[in-house]
């Protein structure tokens, strides 16, 4: 039953991988599960972007042109999904899966077979969740935040297929994270001790963490969603006791630790890349973990500052207030750390460094952008607004999507065992900076301005901002096809990569060949 | 840290990866198949039509009761082939441990969510406190817990009576926390090789377990039969049987767990100093264990 080849206690080290398409099914290698998270999340990344693609044309110009507005909300539903669940957490997981083997030092996972199960999950998850845009009633179409009651008392039946995709897809993330963290913690080489760690191995175990904290909770929120709608329970209904805002304040506590799983690893990422092509060590090491772990713990007391609008005590609006400018604090020290890296290094800006660098500038600006919407009588002003549609897709797109790309460019070489083409790299880098500015950018004014999110219409004063808006998006989404044609390209026609591509890298990734061989470090290296 | 590490270089050991495996793939699958028949299921029952979702909720649940078992029979094959080394014991120690934090979790939604309907949603409808102001929505509607009346009185018929915690509540707490201290038992006697008290003791385990499902179940019959306390009763039952009815799941699968080890102890598995399954399991009961010992403080006495 376990497998088709049979004993194997040793000798695995000695076969490359299976043929065919079992390889990538019945898969216990850390590398080939890697490749499949990646490009699962790249599948989900342009499926996500086709949605994002109706809802900028629809609000091309105002008025309803192309699309019902019942439909526009199952857009803006489904895209938000199916980025966050399906494209930026499964590219992470991916990183992860290739990387942190190779940077520890490990041979595999620590759990392979567990390891595989939490990859296979997402294509019958999101399969399921896409499906729903058949089904009677439409796909879910209360937002990606699915407040109660629109997700229950008038959600369409659907909703019931939501829930079950997010369970299993919270048990997928459980269980890689479970892997994760039992990597790291059990599997490093000997003498890689804790603060010798690559910053992004760092990350990980904490976003590991994170996940392991957090998903159990929206599993619960979801699991009360199911039975407000077929047992009769009164979890968020006030006529029986509960409350609505219970929904909201058990979702954001899964919410908020959600957006940093979703950042933390961009983090690790960056630093990577920034000291890789400064030719410097990166500066403030311990501090960037202690900045991490803080970032971490902040993220359990701030949720509710997603909800200052909603009617909370007002200690509460203080407190929430001033915790989330706490985050400034740690944050700020990551942002001078890459700074100061980059200070006086003896800098080359190859693709992944470009990435890297538009990063941290356009991160912050999401950042302060964050600092804005956390002072709560300014946000009463803001909340539900265009600012916060700019906000955070600037920490999501610039930043998290913007680490993978940088991360994709920069481990290709390890992974295909070829080079990239850098002036194509160049060139999508330069597309995809213009074009996430040039449409987010100008939804900050339309947002101050008094625009409200998930509309499928607009007052005229917002017409001018709103197409701007929406070509910066078509240009932005039509450069990822360059994405993919580069990613293939290499693939097929890349020029050999050496071991060690990059000259200031640094990291044990580089001590194997290129591409790197099916199994690595089955005997520990020794690290001084 | 540092310190094991340096262990392992002086004796290092193979790391066991398995080879290519159908088994994962196989439990996505059957999970797949019983979140979608469960799903099926679900909208047909609350919407009044048929659907076949029952069917294939059971396949699911079928093949994955099936996939597990091969995989668990996988995993004990390699123990007793020696391929499971002390590095990857501890991946297996560290992997339970996260995965009964993550269930700690779950619970710690349900609990919290509890939490703040008695000390914020409940006072607040009743009129008092800092939003006081939503008494205007059931105007007269007063505040108490156990929620005997609730604010729309038609829409969710309140239960007349909650249960008593002094009597099968307190009897079973008496029971869980008895079982914990039979299974340590258990854990000596395998630890000292003693087979026969091993078995006695889980058996005795297992026993206690059924006990108090049994009970619990008796519990429900009387709340539904006599009491009107329901899940549909307002936010008290709500709450009760979403924190007892997932306790008791836990218990379940706690109880399930445990009946493999003394099958498994009754086949000569396990060693004095290798029993990681036991071990497992044993951990499990005692987590369940302390989720019960909350839910009778904060759900049926407080």
């Amino acid at each position: 039953m376990t497998t088709t080849t049979h004993d194997h206690h040793d000798d695995h080290a000695h076969h490359g991988p299976a043929k065919g398409l079992a390889r990538w099914l019945f898969s216990t290698n850390h590398k080939d599960i890697g490749t499949l998270y990646l490009w699962f999340s790249f599948a989900m990344f342009f499926l996500g972007g086709v949605f994002a693609m109706v809802i900028r044309a629809e609000l091309f110009q105002p008025g309803l042109q192309l699309v019902e507005p019942a439909f526009f909300n199952q857009m803006t539903t489904m895209h938000g999904l199916v980025m966050v669940f399906g494209a930026v957490m499964p590219a992470f997981v991916g990183l992860a899966n290739w990387m942190i083997p190779l940077m520890i030092g490990a041979p595999d996972m620590a759990l392979p077979r567990m390891n595989n199960l939490s990859f296979w999950i997402l294509p019958f998850a999101f399969a399921m969740l896409a499906s729903t845009l058949f089904m009677e009633g439409g796909a879910p179409n209360f937002g990606w935040t699915f407040y109660a009651p629109l997700s229950t008392t008038y959600a369409p039946p659907s909703v019931t297929f939501f829930i079950f995709a997010v369970h299993i897809m919270g048990a997928s993330s459980i269980m890689g994270a479970i892997n994760v963290i039992a990597t790291i913690i059990n599997m490093r080489a000997p003498g890689m001790t804790w603060m010798k760690l690559p910053l992004f191995v760092w990350t990980w175990l904490i976003t590991a963490f994170l996940l392991i904290a957090v998903m159990p909770v929206l599993a619960g929120v979801v699991t009360m969603m199911l039975m407000d709608i077929h047992f009769g329970t009164a979890f968020f209904d006030a006529a029986g006791g509960g409350s609505p805002v219970l929904f909201q304040h058990v979702f954001w506590f899964f919410g908020h630790p959600e957006v940093y799983i979703m950042i933390l690893p961009a983090f690790g990422v960056v630093s990577a890349i920034i000291p890789a092509f400064s030719r410097k060590k990166l500066f403030g090491y311990s501090s960037m973990v202690y900045a991490t772990a803080s970032i971490a713990f902040l993220s359990f007391i701030v949720w509710a500052h997603h909800m200052f609008t909603v009617g909370i005590p007002f200690a509460g609006e203080l407190f929430f207030m001033i915790a989330t400018m706490l985050i400034a604090v740690p944050t700020g020290v990551k942002v001078f750390n890459w700074v100061t890296t980059m200070f006086r290094g003896s800098l080359t800006f190859e693709t992944p460094m470009l990435f890297s660098i538009a990063f941290v500038v356009l991160f912050t600006i999401g950042g302060f952008s964050g600092l804005m919407l956390a002072v709560a009588p300014a946000d009463f002003q803001y909340h539900d607004t265009y600012f916060v549609v700019a906000h955070f897709h600037y920490v999501l797109v610039p930043g998290a999507v913007f680490s993978i790309m940088a991360a994709a460019y920069y481990w290709l070489p390890k992974w295909s065992g070829r080079m990239y083409n850098e002036t194509l790299g160049k060139t999508h880098f330069w597309l995809s900076f213009v074009g996430v500015n040039v449409t987010f950018f100008p939804q900050h004014f339309i947002g101050l301005a008094g625009m409200p999110r998930r509309i499928p219409d607009y007052a005229v004063q917002f017409a001018d901002f709103n197409m701007v808006s929406s070509i910066g998006a078509f240009l932005f989404g039509a450069s990822q096809l360059l994405f993919l044609f580069i990613v293939i390209h290499t693939i097929v026609a890349g020029k050999k990569a050496k071991a060690k591509p990059w000259d200031g890298a640094e990291g044990l990734e580089w001590t194997v060949p290129s591409p790197a061989p099916f199994h690595t470090f089955d005997t520990p290296p020794k690290v001084d | 840290m540092s310190a094991t590490s340096d262990n392992h270089a002086s004796e290092h050991e193979h790391y066991f990866v398995p080879a290519q495996s159908r088994l994962p793939i196989y439990t996505a699958l059957a999970m797949f198949l019983m979140v979608y028949g469960a799903g099926s299921m679900f909208n047909a029952m609350t919407q009044g039509h048929d659907s076949n979702g029952e069917w294939i909720m059971f396949i699911g649940f079928l093949g994955l009761a099936f996939v597990l078992y091969q995989w668990f029979s996988a995993i004990i094959k390699e123990n007793h082939a020696g391929l499971v080394g002390d590095q990857l014991n501890r991946s297996y120690v560290w992997g339970m441990s996260w995965f009964i934090f993550s269930e700690v979790m779950f619970f710690f939604a349900f609990f919290g969510a509890l939490f703040y309907l008695r000390t914020f949603v409940g006072p607040w409808i009743g009129g008092e406190g800092a939003k006081g102001v939503t008494n205007m929505l059931w105007e007269g509607f007063e505040y108490s817990w156990p929620m005997l009346s609730n604010p729309d009185n038609d829409a969710f018929v309140p239960p007349h009576d909650v249960i008593n915690p002094w009597h099968l509540p307190l009897i079973n707490t008496l029971i869980l926390v008895t079982s914990s201290v039979t299974l340590t038992i258990a854990h000596h006697a395998l630890e000292a090789g003693k087979r026969k008290q091993l078995n006695i003791w889980l058996g005795a385990t297992i026993v206690l377990g059924l006990v108090f499902l049994f009970f619990q179940a008796e519990e429900y019959i009387e709340a539904y039969s006599h009491l009107g306390l329901t899940l549909a009763s307002g936010i008290y039952g709500s709450t009760f049987f979403m924190l007892t009815g997932f306790h008791g799941a836990h218990v379940t699968i706690g109880t399930f767990m445990l009946i493999v080890q003394f099958f498994r102890s009754l086949r000569g598995h396990f060693e004095p100093e290798d029993h990681f399954g036991f071990k497992a399991s044993a951990w499990y009961w005692h987590f369940v264990d302390v989720v019960w010992v909350c839910l009778f403080v904060f759900v049926y006495i407080l």
